[in-house]
């Protein structure tokens, strides 16, 4: 294949990258926006995504859109209900103190991660896709007698992965409007402007935070279950995506919801196009650096305002 | 007694009592001794910058790491011996720790944490990127003729024993100084309000600094010593659960006291040998400990012990 091609194809798989990214930084962000609390187990509410996406789609025999469907359902609404139970019951004992919900959330990262270790097993388990179609994809040249269009060997895509970056879009344009345009955004965005004020005006400052807890955990684990036809469930797999979400995250600005966007996609698109041309652990190693000097040099990342 | 004596007999007799138990415990125990000793030794570095000057650093694996690879990648490369080499892995943690602290101190709170976090992170995978020399996750086993230091064969379980509790007494009593020292009571004061301690004239930039290199070295220290003692250099003890480990440590047995890290130690340690014997998720506990931690004993087990008993100590 010629570079053109080839670049075409790693940007696309970028694509990939950059739409489950989005899902999963922008769950972190929100919580992190509106409730100032940094939550390290987020990677495992990913993996919980994950693993209850197996559970239902080995539970429900037949076609497997029926089982995918259900999961693409049910997984981030347990997910999300457990997220919330678990901010209730220790968050919110705690006050949101940072340091202590860091140290909790790690707690919780364990928890949930050797749970499943104990209950899923070591071993990862595949799902199947809804439709999992090869397209091919043309490619133009211009050459000797014009602009010639052919189909380069190996150039394609499968029609599961155009659905994902589809349904990644969907979702973050639902997930804009709820928090632009309805009364629950309103909630939410008074609550992260002042917390007391948005209390002296009868918001109920504790339920939003647990939800929004829930639902932070909710959209990392939409994100797994679109990415677990690709890759497997596994009770590991939290680890890369919390990094990666991480770094988004700080990259876009703390807090910012359109930063986190931009990040997501310059991040996925890069880490797709460099890892198909370099060494992923050189690659690894330089983008976990960039990251921490944004962070030295520019705490308030990209698109963040200083405080 | 005044307060100065009562801490002193604490740390003299928690000595003491480390020595006898090397004569009445089990081998199997002494053997266990000897390692809780070495990673209290990370722990003790790591509350000198957590407990003392209130920095949160999930990146103290790096300068583990750094004791570590600095002794056993100068024995295997270079091949020099005992302490020419353990004087490098000093160094190499002196040295990262003053580079990354210098960086990592112009953030603070939560950002602090992630940059730290992602440092040790690119530690991690550089160790894993030269694999072709530190052979990456499997490691490399440190010859049993280098682990001889001023004629003590450090691989026989009296040596290791007798060097580990030299070692810990050594870093016990310094720190133990340290903190009651004007230094350590400067960092206290940082701790507990940088603003005023600025207000007071105090230079909180460089205090802090030098609260990262102090800690980064004594974690390297203890890295040094754990490759020395037990014979392996890998990347496993440069991974995030090794930053995790010396902050849960420190938190259970108790954040700001002198004798808290040693019973964290000790206290996860025993924790985590009795259920995976039982089942093979022994982190598991770890998570559930930590969570019942930040719940119910933010202080700890040496600080609630301090809160409600003994007042005076250290």
């Amino acid at each position: 294949m010629d570079f053109g091609p080839h670049l075409l194809l790693a940007s696309l798989e970028g694509a990939v990258t950059a739409a489950i990214l989005a899902l999963t930084a922008m769950g972190l962000s929100i919580v992190f926006g509106v409730m100032r609390v940094v939550n390290v187990a987020h990677g495992e509410f990913y993996m919980l995504g994950a693993v209850i996406a197996w559970w239902v789609t080995s539970l429900i025999g037949g076609h497997p859109a029926i089982g995918f469907v259900l999961a693409l359902g049910i997984a981030p609404l347990v997910v999300g209900f457990l997220a919330a139970a678990a901010d209730k019951l220790i968050l919110q004992k705690i006050n949101y103190d940072p340091d202590r919900t860091i140290v909790a959330t790690i707690g919780l990262l364990y928890i949930i991660q050797q749970t499943t270790l104990m209950t899923f097993g070591p071993d990862a388990r595949p799902v199947q896709p809804p439709f999992n179609t090869r397209l091919a994809l043309p490619w133009f040249e211009y050459g000797e007698g014009g602009f010639a269009m052919f189909w380069p060997w190996g150039l394609s895509i499968t029609s599961y992965k155009l659905f994902v970056i589809v349904a990644a879009v969907a979702i973050l344009t639902t997930l804009w409007l709820l928090i632009t345009r309805s009364k629950i955004g309103l909630i939410m965005r008074a609550t992260q402007l002042d917390s007391e004020t948005a209390l002296a005006f009868g918001v109920p400052v504790d339920r939003v935070y647990m939800w929004v807890f829930g639902l932070g955990a909710g959209l990392a684990a939409v994100g797994a279950v679109l990415v677990v036809p690709i890759q497997q469930a596994h009770y590991l797999m939290g680890h890369d995506p919390l990094l990666l979400a991480f770094i988004t995250v700080i990259i876009g600005g703390l807090g910012s919801l359109p930063g986190t966007i931009i990040a997501a996609i310059l991040i996925g698109m890069s880490d797709g196009i460099i890892s198909v041309f370099f060494s992923p652990t050189l690659a690894k190693i330089i983008a976990t650096l960039l990251v921490a000097m944004v962070l030295v040099f520019r705490p308030q990342g990209l698109l963040g305002r200083s405080t | 007694m005044s307060n100065t004596q009562r801490s002193n007999l604490l740390h003299l007799g928690t000595i003491a009592l480390l020595a006898v138990a090397f004569f009445i415990l089990p081998t199997y125990h002494v053997g266990n001794l000897s390692r809780i000793m070495v990673l209290a030794v990370y722990a003790i570095g790591y509350n000198f910058l957590f407990g003392y000057t209130g920095l949160l650093s999930l990146g103290h694996a790096l300068f583990f790491a750094a004791g570590m690879y600095g002794l056993g990648l100068s024995m295997e490369l270079f091949d020099l011996t005992t302490a020419p080499a353990l004087v490098i892995g000093l160094a190499s943690a002196l040295v990262i720790s003053a580079v990354i602290g210098f960086l990592a101190l112009r953030t603070s709170g939560v950002s602090f944490m992630i940059v730290t976090l992602m440092f040790a992170q690119a530690g991690y995978l550089t160790i894993l990127y030269f694999g072709t020399y530190t052979r990456g996750d499997e490691g490399f086993v440190i010859q049993q003729a280098d682990r001889v230091l001023f004629g003590v064969d450090l691989s026989s379980d009296t040596g290791r024993y007798f060097a580990a509790l030299a070692l810990f007494s050594a870093c016990f009593l310094a720190v133990a100084h340290l903190v009651q020292s004007p230094f350590g009571r400067t960092l206290v004061a940082i701790r507990e309000n940088e603003e005023r301690a600025r207000m007071l004239g105090y230079d909180t930039v460089t205090h802090k600094l030098k609260a990262v290199i102090i800690s980064g070295t004594i974690s390297g220290l203890a890295g040094a010593a754990y490759a020395l003692l037990f014979g392996y250099a890998g990347a496993t003890f440069a991974t995030v659960q090794y930053s995790i480990f010396p902050l849960l440590w420190v938190l259970l047995g108790g954040a700001g006291t002198t004798i808290g890290p040693l019973i964290g130690v000790i206290f996860m340690f025993y924790l985590i040998d009795l259920s995976s014997s039982i089942t093979s998720a022994y982190m598991l506990i770890a998570g559930v400990v930590l969570v019942l931690l930040t719940l119910f004993a933010p202080q700890g087990l040496a600080g609630e012990l301090r809160k409600r008993v003994f007042k005076w100590m250290p």
